[in-house]
């Protein structure tokens, strides 16, 4: 407990210091907190598309149900395939129906005879649609292939930019946060350089003059950390009926609050871990006992 | 017992600080160390509490060897020893009773046990209604009875005051050599370095000259440790009888 006031009364006694400490380690929990929010987001709609049918297959009018069921076992027994469901032209107009039940007009226009029958596939790996849709042209039963290669492996490659740069950030914030840490909590080591050396001479050990030290630099961390994921979650909550609009139909938002206490325990972890660092760096520089 | 034998200590600019030092210093001893300013007074007592390594020789405190004390013990070292500095060392930040306690927090106390002890103790140095004060309020006089009470709360075995009646008036010298004698009487090994030549010659005390480094008289050397103590009251019960 002594180590904790002694650390508090070198919090209150510079205030401006600890005031730059705590703001370099916000910055870095809000960069870390808007990373993980993207790159689990970006990794959400990229599920998402992965489970949606990623290759459909129209078929021509006159497409005997034999050959599409022999297109189908064809395809199951390449090992490609993750999912491959057979739409009737009956099922086509209830799903017509369904998309357009507020448009009576155009329910008058259609029957089950215009739209054709399809294959909705998905693959096992994105790379291998190109060899699915391929096989799906050479067919004498099909009319036209459509499959969204391009959407997933833009968002497959825009996450692991985000992944990169991000990780970059992260990585060159926490080096930032240190190395000021380091200097901030040094300055404070060098202003009590004359009650360190009373201390020592009165017989305190090491540890006595280093421990309040430390704790200050977790402080700083953690402060920084609650401060950063609270701007973060609080934009995240201000953002969400707009993002949810703009995210139609993909089930990103809202987050989970377990998934954000969840997020908030791990920053912690690291701020507490990157204030030890900091600090003890700051103590083995600044204080050769 | 403090044991000092051909101690030396040469600084870096070439200048010898001690030179050739053999001391006996028993337990239970009061010692005036005198000297002028620059003589090595200092430089001894830096020593003894190993903030200074000598060039050569050998320093023994009670079973421990400064000169070879492992780092983990320093504190031990530094536990048995109270020091009156002569600039008192005094944290300007901290109330005098946060001062005094300092040792015992630094010791690891009990913070009941160890808040009885400090106003026990400032009450004996009769500064107790200033504990809440900081040391930029008090006179000399009171501080130098801080910086004493600083030194006794962890009940060690040796006491060096270094001047500590250095800028006091009569006196509050003579209140201060007064406490430590009282301290002496309770079996502390007190040495004192001083130049008050007034005080040094009304006591009657081992007094140790010391010039440009070197011992150049060692007066009313006898032991007046704490087994002579017991042997002179064993002698006067016998007497008595």
């Amino acid at each position: 407990m002594k180590f904790f006031n002694t650390a508090w009364r070198n919090i209150r006694r510079s205030p401006y210091q600890a005031f730059s400490a705590i703001l370099i380690m916000t910055l870095t929990f809000l960069v870390i907190s808007f990373f993980v929010f993207i790159l689990v987001g970006s990794s959400t709609i990229i599920n998402f598309f992965e489970s949606k049918p990623q290759v459909t297959a129209f078929f021509k009018n006159d497409a005997k149900q034999e050959d599409i069921n022999d297109l189908q076992n064809r395809l199951s027994q390449s090992g490609e395939i993750a999912s491959i469901k057979f739409v009737s032209k009956q099922q086509a107009l209830e799903i017509y129906k369904q998309q357009n039940k507020d448009d009576p007009l155009l329910l008058d226009l259609v029957t089950a005879d215009v739209l054709p029958a399809s294959f909705e596939i998905s693959a096992v790996k994105i790379e291998d649609l190109g060899g699915i849709s391929d096989t799906l042209k050479k067919s004498t039963i099909v009319s036209e292939v459509i499959y969204q290669k391009d959407v997933v492996s833009a968002l497959t490659s825009w996450t692991n930019a985000i992944r990169q740069i991000g990780l970059a950030l992260v990585i060159l914030l926490s080096a930032v946060s240190i190395f000021i840490m380091v200097t901030i909590i040094g300055i404070k080591i060098s202003h009590k350089k004359e009650d360190i050396e009373i201390m020592k001479l009165i017989g305190a050990t090491s540890w006595y003059i280093r421990w309040p030290f430390i704790i200050e630099g977790v402080t700083y961390g953690v402060v920084g950390a609650l401060i950063g994921w609270t701007i973060a979650v609080g934009t995240l909550l201000y953002a969400t009926p707009f993002l949810e609009s703009f995210l139609k139909g993909i089930p990103v938002l809202p987050v989970s609050f377990i998934s954000l206490l969840e997020l908030l325990m791990i920053e912690l972890i690291l701020a507490a871990l990157l204030g030890i660092i900091s600090s003890y760096l700051a103590v083995l520089r600044y204080l050769k006992t | 017992m403090i044991k000092l034998e051909g101690v030396s200590k040469k600084f870096g600019t070439g200048s010898f600080g001690l030179s050739e030092i053999n001391l006996v210093i028993d337990k239970g001893e009061f010692l005036f160390l005198v000297g002028a300013t620059g003589s090595g007074k200092t430089t001894l007592f830096r020593i003894l509490i190993r903030d200074l390594l000598p060039t050569e020789g050998k320093v023994k405190v009670g079973e421990l060897d400064v000169v070879n004390l492992a780092r983990p013990k320093l504190s031990t070292l530094r536990k048995m020893i109270g020091v009156v500095f002569q600039d008192l060392k005094l944290l300007n930040d901290r109330t005098i009773f946060e001062n005094v306690m300092l040792p015992l927090d630094v010791s690891g106390e009990n913070a009941i046990k160890a808040t009885e002890k400090v106003e026990r103790i400032l009450r004996k140095v009769g500064i107790y209604e200033h504990k809440d004060k900081f040391p930029i309020q008090l006179s000399g006089g009171e501080l130098q009875r801080v910086a004493i009470a600083r030194a006794l709360v962890l009940s060690p075995e040796i006491i060096l005051a270094d001047e500590p009646t250095g800028n006091l008036d009569a006196a509050t010298s003579w209140e201060i050599v007064k406490i430590l004698s009282d301290i002496n009487k309770e079996g502390t090994t007190i040495i004192m370095a001083t130049h008050n030549t007034d005080i040094v010659k009304s006591m009657d005390k081992r007094i140790v000259h010391i010039d440009k480094g070197k011992i150049v008289k060692d007066e009313n050397k006898k032991h007046t440790g704490v087994k002579d103590k017991e042997k002179k009251e064993e002698e006067k019960e016998d007497k008595k009888e």
